[in-house]
């Protein structure tokens, strides 16, 4: 490797796969684990140690849904009694009365809320949850109570994308301080539903401007975060800040991943921990040093002027797109797969649904057993 | 969208602080002082952080600046142009509250 191997900044910890929503679009991957596969409160504390020890600054706490942990106040005593930021990344609805506060007393930094939609009709409809929005509402009140700075995540698809105005006077009348206009990522549950969920330009373009025009107006009152859509980009976005780089994510059972969809990348091994230090893991983990830095390049990746800018992209788009995960992101005008990219657009045009009669495969414990490729798209046009 | 009121802007009155969830931390592992923020960690030189460290809500801006130009020995209008427009950015990023 060209460079000195840097210690990890971020961890985005994934306490658990269950949850009380079902979105289409769910990162988690498609094979869920049942929490008798989660770590237990003595082993995550244990490796929180450890990555506070190896330099992680900042912790997420996500899932599935981290609040239905019991133990999550424990958990966030433990990483604030080491200094590490913590970040609770929530979905914000069935937490009993006193938690959001017990949350804030234990040390919580800040609090990441979604909301599936900008209305309760849509927020209920996407996430599959009758009565969520109201709950969702409840739990920013709460958190604004209690003194937590608050962030609204908004998953952008195809039936909410012409809700970014109203999802911006959301976030403002919360008294959130961020929003993230996130436009969802083609992995996942989302690559299972990509047909349903895709947006044509047109609406991305105008998002786009919007999201622009109240950035500007915004400045000094609450700052916009746009995740921009990949399959309408020119340039790929830095995956994870690059692969293996500055951070990484832990799966329910401990698995080390260098992101969260890492695991669509059949030929890897990951490294659980428990059975080896985090340490070595960053360091040492096939997996993590598989495209880390720019050696493992090809063309046209390997001369670009943005290698050390983009990192080549991300290695799940490759492999679900391109078929190759050393394959340049077909996120990026320059590769061979970028018109294929188009395609792909056009061809989930072709049957819009309103979204009450969307048949989205919903997101369930059990639903895939077996490895996700039957649901993977072919790897190269025919 | 109904924008609550025009954004802070810096004047020598303002009495500059962090918010509570802005954190100024020394990182044993790397040797340096970070900013905790939502969603960032950024590593300011050794001029932004002797400004953040005098954002502790007791002081203002005029005071801010001329214990700088003794420190520093330098040029008040200088000194007065930096600290002013650093605090401007970082309140713009809402990283300063005014
Ligand atoms: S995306 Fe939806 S279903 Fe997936 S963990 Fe978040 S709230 Fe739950
Ligand atoms: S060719 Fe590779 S490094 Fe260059 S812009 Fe595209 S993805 Fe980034």
């Amino acid at each position: 490797m060209s460079e000195p191997l840097l210690p990890p900044i971020g961890m985005l910890a994934e306490l658990t796969h269950r949850c009380p929503l079902q979105c289409p679009y769910c990162s988690n991957p498609l094979e869920l684990l049942k929490a008798d596969r989660e770590l237990d409160t003595k082993t995550w504390l244990e490796l929180f140690s450890q990555a506070a020890d190896l330099g992680v600054l900042q912790v997420h706490l996500s899932g599935g849904e981290p609040t239905l942990r019991r133990d999550l106040e424990q958990l966030i005593a433990g990483l604030s009694a080491r200094g590490v930021y913590t970040n609770l990344i929530t979905a914000g609805v069935g937490i009993a009365e006193g938690r959001i506060q017990a949350f804030a007393r234990a040390g919580l930094d800040h609090l990441q809320l979604s909301f599936q939609g900008a209305h309760p009709a849509s927020t209920d409809c996407i996430g599959h949850y009758p009565g969520s929005h109201e709950k969702k509402l409840e739990t920013a009140r709460l958190a604004r109570a209690c003194g937590l700075p608050l962030t609204i995540n908004a998953p952008i698809h195809r039936h909410n994308i012409e809700d970014v105005p109203q999802f911006i006077d959301l976030a403002l009348s919360l008294g959130a301080e961020r929003l993230e206009i996130a436009n969802v990522q083609y992995a996942g549950w989302a690559l299972a539903n990509r047909d349903r969920l895709m947006p044509d330009l047109a609406a991305v373009e105008r998002q786009a401007d919007i999201v622009a025009a109240a950035r500007e107006k915004l400045i000094g009152i609450m700052n916009i975060d746009f995740v921009t859509p990949d399959y309408f980009a020119t340039y790929p976005k830095p995956c994870m800040g690059g692969w293996a780089r500055d951070a990484f994510v832990v799966a329910p059972d401990g698995t080390v991943l260098p992101c969260h969809a890492a695991q669509s990348i059949a030929s890897l091994r990951f490294e659980r921990f428990e059975t080896r230090p985090l340490a070595e893991i960053w360091a040492h983990s096939e997996a993590f040093n598989a495209f880390r830095g720019t050696e493992w390049m090809q063309e046209p990746c390997r001369s670009c002027e943005r290698r050390e800018v983009d990192w080549g992209g991300c290695r799940c788009q490759a492999v679900a797109i391109a078929g190759d995960a050393a394959a340049t992101d077909p996120a990026c005008i320059k590769s061979p797969m970028h018109a294929h990219m188009g395609m792909l657009i056009d061809e989930t045009q072709r049957k819009v649904t309103p979204i009450a009669g969307e048949p989205f495969i919903r997101r369930r414990i059990g639903v895939f057993k077996s490895a996700a490729s039957s649901l993977t798209p072919s790897a190269r046009p025919s | 969208m109904r924008v609550p009121g025009p954004k802070p802007t810096v004047s020598l009155r303002s009495i500059p602080s962090l918010p509570k969830h802005i954190r100024l931390q020394f990182d044993p592992v790397r040797q340096a002082v970070a900013v905790l923020a939502p969603e960032q960690v950024l590593w300011p030189n050794e001029a932004g952080l002797d400004i953040l460290r005098r954002c502790d809500g007791r002081f203002t801006v005029d005071h801010i600046i001329a214990d700088l130009v003794t420190e520093y020995d330098a040029e008040q209008e200088e000194v007065a142009a930096d600290v002013i427009a650093f605090l401007q950015d970082w309140s713009d990023k809402l990283l300063v509250k005014l």
